[in-house]
């Protein structure tokens, strides 16, 4: 373990020696520190996953975990709301980027009456506190006598999705020739022959990523869930806080892993989101 | 001409935000106005008392915990975040990096706390082991379950979406333009205050939006990080709501958390205006031109 921790240590700092541009010590060291804070406590939590022991103090090497968390019948309520999240991140974010992808087409390149209103409404969910999107919903749905469930989070999940699938289609809109479509129409496309194969075509790569980040934000939601949520409806946060309110079952760690595991192919497959996301044209 | 498409293609989503977003925000903003019923819902009678409700030391106390977790959170986070996406900006392993700090910004919220709370754990978490292996303590600290824990681990939760930000901005800088301010004899510091802050205005706006509306709404790290003393308001909000079944209350604490939260997010937008957006107000204050910034820029060309 300490080998490979020294073998990474030494890739990384032969890594920073190559760079030939003159970059301050200072930075370097905060990239370091923060490099430091960002993975030591997943590295902890990889490696208690395999830890014999119950508690944190390392006893050897073990699977038992990852046994108990795959096959032990005290763990199916956690795939239950594991496959519930899957549901609703996959549902809310299809339904998103639609929603969302057609609005940014409206948006961007036409002018119509309501337009300022419809961008102002479209975005504001992503300034205000995700805990008043949670809460106000759920009066709604007790109001207009809708039973929370499963279905009440993917409405939820699909309104605080859309503002980022909007945010993200236009940043790409952005970079896009509209004397293209000009031609389409020109050459006798109709309305919806431009759509499907001039447009979509054409912001494709931003609807991916738009689809992308929906799905993370839907699966890392806790707080939304937690209000909007009915029987059987719960998703695999809701369930991890209250599990995590009565301490830290090992069985967790592996959990976590399986997860993270998960998270870096995203991260490989979903590099260049972040142009799209943060992109800032001011 | 051809015919409009804006409005239809954009319906779908109008109809979505009104029905989801608009009408709840409404009810809410109703309801803090309405007359508590005792197993939740409202009486339709107009009142003030769930405004009056909320003065009381603990709500001030709660309140003034929330801003202090926000505004602690993102100084720490923006402090790191800025030298540290200046670092990769300029490395020639920048999208090794970005990978880096991409997989902690896609690692789910409730792993990072549930992380966390293996690092503060008292029984043999690692700060502790740590510790005491170096004999710093000789018994073990209780880390978790207060407000210093709360910044600390809402810090790391949301630093990545401060650090992807401002490596975009930093990354588009011409940094030529720092090497020119140093020919003329600008300090290291004053090139970094004078040339590169101004221009990574916006990276820094995106930044500080990201992470302090994040922090200031948060529920999940106070509820499992913080203690009965670190309360914050959306402790205090889903309790009401839960238990307390008290919707007014919920209501009138949800309007003051949406008020509080857009003034600090117009302050900050207007303390970190862009030097043309300063020189334009002026200009119309004093109705004087100010055309200094682009002679400047214009001397700097020649040189």
């Amino acid at each position: 373990m300490t080998g490979a921790v020294q073998s990474v240590l030494g890739k990384i700092k032969g890594i920073m020696n190559t760079g030939n541009k003159p970059t301050g010590k200072f930075s370097l060291s905060v990239f370091l520190v923060v490099l430091v804070f960002l993975y030591l406590p997943l590295a902890i939590l990889i490696l208690n996953s395999f830890n014999a022991s119950k508690s944190m103090s390392w006893e050897g090497f073990s699977l038992r975990w990852y046994n108990e968390l795959f096959f032990s019948p005290s763990w199916v309520s956690l795939w239950k709301t594991f496959g519930n999240s899957a549901v609703a991140a996959l549902t809310s974010a299809t339904a998103a980027t639609v929603v969302g992808t057609l609005g940014a087409i409206g948006l961007y390149w036409y002018r119509f009456r309501a337009k300022k209103a419809i961008q102002i409404a479209a975005f504001m969910p992503m300034l205000i506190p995700e805990i008043i999107i949670g809460v106000s919903l759920a009066m709604l749905f007790a109001s207009t006598k809708l039973p929370m469930s499963l279905f009440t989070v993917i409405l939820a999940h699909t309104t605080f999705n859309i503002p980022f699938v909007l945010l993200v289609v236009m940043a790409r809109l952005e970079s896009f020739d509209f004397m293209i479509i000009e031609a389409a129409y020109d050459l006798g496309a109709t309305e919806y022959q431009a759509l499907s194969k001039v447009i979509l075509p054409a912001v494709f790569p931003g609807i991916i990523a738009a689809f992308l980040i929906a799905v993370t934000l839907s699966l890392d939601d806790f707080v939304v869930a937690f209000f909007v949520a009915g029987p059987g409806g719960s998703t695999l946060p809701v369930y991890l806080e209250s599990r995590l309110k009565l301490g830290i079952p090992p069985v967790i760690n592996a959990l976590s892993v399986v997860i993270i595991a998960g998270t870096v192919v995203l991260a490989f497959l979903s590099r260049n989101i972040v142009k799209y996301m943060f992109h800032s044209n001011k | 001409m051809r015919k409009n498409y804006g409005p239809l293609y954009a319906a779908p989503m109008a109809a979505w935000m009104i029905l989801f977003f608009v009408i709840p925000t409404a009810i809410i903003f109703s309801y803090s106005f309405m007359t508590k019923d005792m197993h939740g819902g409202v009486i339709y009678e107009f009142t003030l008392s769930a405004y009056r409700a909320l003065n009381n030391p603990t709500f001030f106390k709660v309140a003034f915990n929330t801003i202090w977790v926000a505004f602690a959170a993102t100084i720490l986070m923006v402090a790191l975040a800025m030298p540290a996406s200046y670092y990769m900006a300029r490395s020639k392993h920048k999208n090794f990096f970005l990978l880096l700090i991409i997989i902690p910004f896609l690692t789910n919220s409730m792993i990072k706390i549930f992380a966390w709370m293996g690092v503060f754990w008292i029984d043999s978490g690692l700060l502790n082991s740590f510790l005491l292996w170096a004999g710093v303590i000789d018994h073990p600290i209780r880390f978790l379950y207060n407000t210093n824990a709360v910044i600390v681990v809402t810090a790391y939760t949301y630093l990545p979406f401060a650090i992807l930000p401002l490596y975009t901005t930093i990354d588009k800088f011409d940094f030529s333009l720092l090497e020119a301010a140093r020919d003329l004899g600008a300090s290291k510091l004053t090139a970094t205050l004078r040339i590169l802050l101004p221009n990574i205005r916006g990276g820094i706006t995106t930044a500080v939006l990201f992470t302090f509306t994040s922090a200031f709404g948060n529920l999940a790290i106070p509820s499992l990080i913080g203690g009965n003393d670190s309360y914050m308001l959306s402790n205090f909000i889903r309790h009401e709501f839960n238990i307390a079944r008290n919707w007014p209350l919920v209501s009138s604490m949800s309007v003051i958390l949406t008020i509080m939260t857009t003034i600090a997010v117009l302050i900050f937008m207007r303390l970190n205006r862009s030097p043309v957006e300063v020189a334009r107000e002026n200009r119309e204050a004093v109705n004087k031109p100010a055309g200094s910034t682009a002679r400047a820029a214009g001397t700097g060309g020649a040189v």
